[in-house]
C-alpha cells in the first residue's frame, strides 16, 4: 500500500492508484443502491465516525491526552445544528452557515474542557473527560426546563437537511438519467469533506504544530524548557479535536433529520476511541481503516448473525447485539495481544512498543 | 567600571535566591553574577542544591525568596517556556530526550520557540510556512553537524549511545537560540573520550558567543575549562571564584571530603 500511494518513488503507480481508488469512491453508492438504500446510509454514518475519529486523533493520538467524553462534541454540533434549523425555535438557517457556527461552538467547548484539565495526564484526564461528556448528555436531557431549549429527552425532530436553493439533499433526483437518492448526495459531500479533513489532519502532523504535540505527548517537561507554550498547545488540540467533532455533529443532525441525548451517550465516545486505537492512533489511515471497520461489522453482523444460526441451530440462541459486543470484546483482546499499536500504527507507536516486546 | 558596564558584562544575577521544600531547605540566599562569554561551573556534593538552583533559574519551580535577572531584565514568575524564550536553554540530568523520534526531529522541536507558523500556515502550506519549515530542517542539520552528530540524524533518540544522546540533548537546546546554556552534568556516564570531545564542544560554543552555566561532578572537567566556579553545600553558597582559587578552599575541601565527625556516644545531656 505504501508503494502504491509513494509518489516518490513511483508517480506513475501513485497516480494509477490514486485514480483506482477515486473512481471506486465514486461508484460505491451505486453499487451499495443495488444492496439497499440503507447501506449507503450506513456508509455515510461510517464516514461520520471517521470524521469523529480523526478529530479525537489530534487530541488522543497527537497530543497524547486521553478523552473519554469527545461524544460531547459531536452532541453539540448536533444540537446547534437542530437548533438553528428546525421549528423548535422557528429557525431555518443554511447548513454552510450553522456547520461553521457548530464548529465554533463545539470548539469553544474543546477550551472549556481543556482549560481545566491542562494539569491532567493520563487515568486523571480520562476521568475529568469522561464527567464532562455526561455532564453535557445531562444538559441537553433536562435543558427543557424552564425554558425548552433542547426539548429534553424527546429530543428535535423535524430537522432541515441541506439544502443549497432549491437542490435538497433529502430528496431523491434524476442527474443526466442517474438516480441520485438522498443518502447518495449526502455520500458525496462527506466525501468531500473527509477528504479534506484528513488532508487537514496530515498537514497538522507534519508541521511545527504537530511536532510540538509529539513533543508534548512525549515528554511534556522537556517540552516546556525547550520554550513550547504546553497549555496553548494542548487547548489546540483539545480545540481542533472537538471542531471537527461538532462539524461531523451538524452533519449527523442533517442527515438523521431528528436528534435526541441518547444518542450521545458514553458507549459512543468509548466506541470513537475503539476505532482511533484499533486502527492505530496517530495513523490517519489507520485511523480511517479502524472507523469504517467498526461502523460496518456491526451491520454485517446484524444480517449474518440470524441467519447463521438459524442454519446451524435452528433457532436464534443469542442476539446480534449480544454477539456484536462479543465479538467486539474479544477482537480488541486479540489486537491488543497481537497488535498493540493498531492495524496500521503510526511510525510513532511501532517505536514506542519496539522495547515493549524484547 | 560604572554600573552600565556592569550591566553589559553580567548576564545573569541571581540575588538572595531561596527555596525550601518542607522542612529542606534547598537554597538558602544563593547570590551569584555569570558573565556574557564564560563559563560557569556550579559545584556541590550530591544534594548540595545545583539541580534545584537548575529548576528554580529555568522557571520549573518557582523561588520563595530572591530575583534573578537576566540580560538587563527580571525573570520573576515565568513559566519554563517563557524562560526558554528569553534565551537560557538547558539539558537535564537524566537525559530527557523526544525517545521515540529521530535525533533531527528532536532538534527541529527544538526551532520551535524561534519559528511561528501556526495552524493556518499548517493547513495552508503557504510560502512563508515552507520556507520556514525548509530553515527549520536546514538549521537542525548543522546543529546536528556542530556537535558531530549529522550521521545520525535519523536514529531515534533512544537508540543512540549514551554520549550522543548527551550530545543530542545539547543540539537540541542549542536550537533555541539560548545565550545562556545551562547543562546539567552532560559528561555524567562518558567514558574519556567521550568527555574529551564534549570539552572541545563546550569551548566550541563558548567561541561561537554562548555563555554556558555547567554543573558537573567531574572535577577535572570543571577545573579545565571554567572560567570561574561556584560552589554550593547544604543549598549554601561556600565560595566562588576561579578554579584554582576554589579548588584549595578549605571549606570547599571540607565539603568534599566531609569534616570531623563527633558523635558523643553517651547520649545528649
Amino acid at each position: 500500500m505504501r508503494s502504491l500511494f509513494d509518489f516518490n518513488r513511483n508517480p506513475r503507480l501513485a497516480w494509477a492508484g490514486l485514480a483506482l481508488v477515486a473512481a471506486t469512491l465514486l461508484v460505491l453508492p451505486f453499487a451499495l443502491t443495488y444492496a439497499g438504500t440503507f447501506w449507503v446510509r450506513i456508509t455515510n454514518q461510517a464516514i461520520l465516525y471517521c470524521f469523529l475519529a480523526l478529530g479525537l486523533n489530534i487530541v488522543v493520538g497527537f497530543a497524547g491526552l486521553l478523552d473519554l467524553g469527545y461524544i460531547a462534541f459531536y452532541a453539540v454540533g448536533a444540537y446547534v445544528y437542530a437548533l438553528l434549523a428546525s421549528p423548535q425555535f422557528n429557525l431555518h438557517l443554511p447548513f454552510w452557515v450553522i456547520l461553521p457556527i457548530g464548529a465554533a461552538v463545539a470548539c469553544l467547548f474543546g477550551v472549556l474542557l481543556g482549560a481545566p484539565t491542562l494539569k491532567l495526564r493520563g487515568d486523571y484526564l480520562a476521568i475529568v473527560t469522561l464527567g464532562f461528556g455526561e455532564i453535557i448528555r445531562i444538559f441537553l436531557n433536562n435543558l427543557s426546563q424552564p425554558v425548552n431549549i433542547t426539548n429534553g429527552p424527546q429530543g428535535i425532530t423535524t430537522i432541515d437537511p441541506f439544502r443549497i436553493g432549491s437542490f435538497n439533499f433529502s430528496q431523491k433526483e434524476t442527474i443526466l438519467g442517474l438516480d441520485f437518492s438522498g443518502p447518495v448526495k449526502y455520500y458525496y459531500i462527506f466525501l468531500a469533506a473527509l477528504v479534506i479533513v484528513m488532508v487537514i489532519n496530515m498537514r497538522l502532523q507534519d508541521s511545527r504544530i504537530g511536532r510540538a504535540w509529539e513533543a508534548i505527548r512525549e515528554d511534556e517537561i522537556a517540552a516546556r524548557a525547550m520554550g513550547i507554550n504546553t497549555r496553548n498547545i494542548k487547548l489546540l488540540a483539545f480545540a481542533m479535536g472537538a471542531s471537527f467533532g461538532g462539524i461531523a455533529g451538524g452533519m449527523f443532525a442533517a442527515t438523521q433529520q431528528f436528534i435526541s441525548p441518547e444518542s450521545f451517550i458514553l458507549v459512543e465516545s468509548v466506541m470513537v476511541l475503539a476505532m482511533v486505537v484499533l486502527g492505530g492512533m496517530g495513523n490517519i489511515w489507520g485511523v480511517v481503516l479502524g472507523a469504517i471497520l467498526l461502523s460496518f461489522v456491526p451491520e454485517i453482523l446484524r444480517f449474518t448473525v440470524e441467519p447463521v444460526q438459524r442454519a446451524l441451530f435452528g433457532r436464534m440462541l443469542l442476539e446480534p447485539e449480544v454477539i456484536r459486543m462479543l465479538l467486539f470484546g474479544l477482537a480488541l483482546v486479540l489486537m491488543m495481544l497481537f497488535r498493540p499499536a493498531g492495524i496500521l500504527p503510526s511510525a510513532l507507536r511501532k517505536r514506542e512498543l519496539e522495547g515493549v516486546k524484547t | 567600571m560604572s554600573r552600565d558596564e556592569v550591566n553589559q558584562l553580567a548576564l545573569l544575577t541571581a540575588k538572595g535566591i531561596d527555596k525550601r521544600f518542607g522542612g529542606v531547605q534547598a537554597l538558602a540566599d544563593v547570590g551569584f553574577t555569570i558573565n556574557r562569554g564564560e563559563i560557569y561551573g556550579l559545584i556541590g556534593p550530591n544534594g548540595a542544591g545545583k539541580t534545584s538552583l537548575f529548576n528554580v533559574l529555568t522557571g520549573i519551580y518557582a523561588p520563595d525568596g530572591g530575583e534573578f535577572v537576566f540580560d538587563g531584565e527580571p525573570l520573576q514568575g515565568l513559566k519554563p517556556n517563557d524562560v526558554a524564550a528569553r534565551g537560557i536553554a538547558r539539558t537535564f540530568q537524566n537525559i530527557r530526550l523526544f525517545a521515540n523520534l529521530s535525533a533531527l526531529e528532536n532538534v527541529m522541536i527544538g526551532r520551535h520557540v524561534r519559528t511561528h507558523a501556526g495552524v493556518w500556515g499548517a493547513i495552508s502550506r503557504n510560502s512563508g510556512t515552507r520556507a520556514e519549515e525548509a530553515a527549520i530542517q536546514k538549521r537542525a542539520f548543522e546543529l546536528l553537524r556542530y556537535v558531530g552528530m549529522d550521521k545520525r540524524a535519523h536514529s531515534l533518540a533512544k537508540h543512540l549511545a549514551y554520549g550522543d544522546q548527551r550530545r543530542l540533548e545539547i543540539a537540541r537546546a542549542l536550537a533555541t537560540e539560548p545565550k545562556l546554556l545551562a547543562l546539567d552534568e552532560p559528561a555524567a556516564g562518558m567514558n574519556a573520550t567521550e568527555t574529551a570531545s564534549l570539552k572541545s564542544l563546550l569551548a566550541d560554543i563558548r567561541r561561537d558567543g554562548t555563555t554556558i552555566l555547567l554543573i558537573e561532578h567531574d572535577m577535572k572537567l570543571v577545573m579545565s575549562v571554567c572560567d570561574r566556579v561556584l560552589v554550593l553545600d547544604y543549598g549554601k553558597k561556600i565560595a566562588e571564584g576561579t578554579a584554582s582559587v576554589v579548588q584549595n578552599d578549605p571549606k570547599v575541601v571540607a565539603a568534599y571530603l566531609g569534616g570531623e565527625v563527633t558523635l558523643d556516644l553517651k547520649g545528649a545531656a
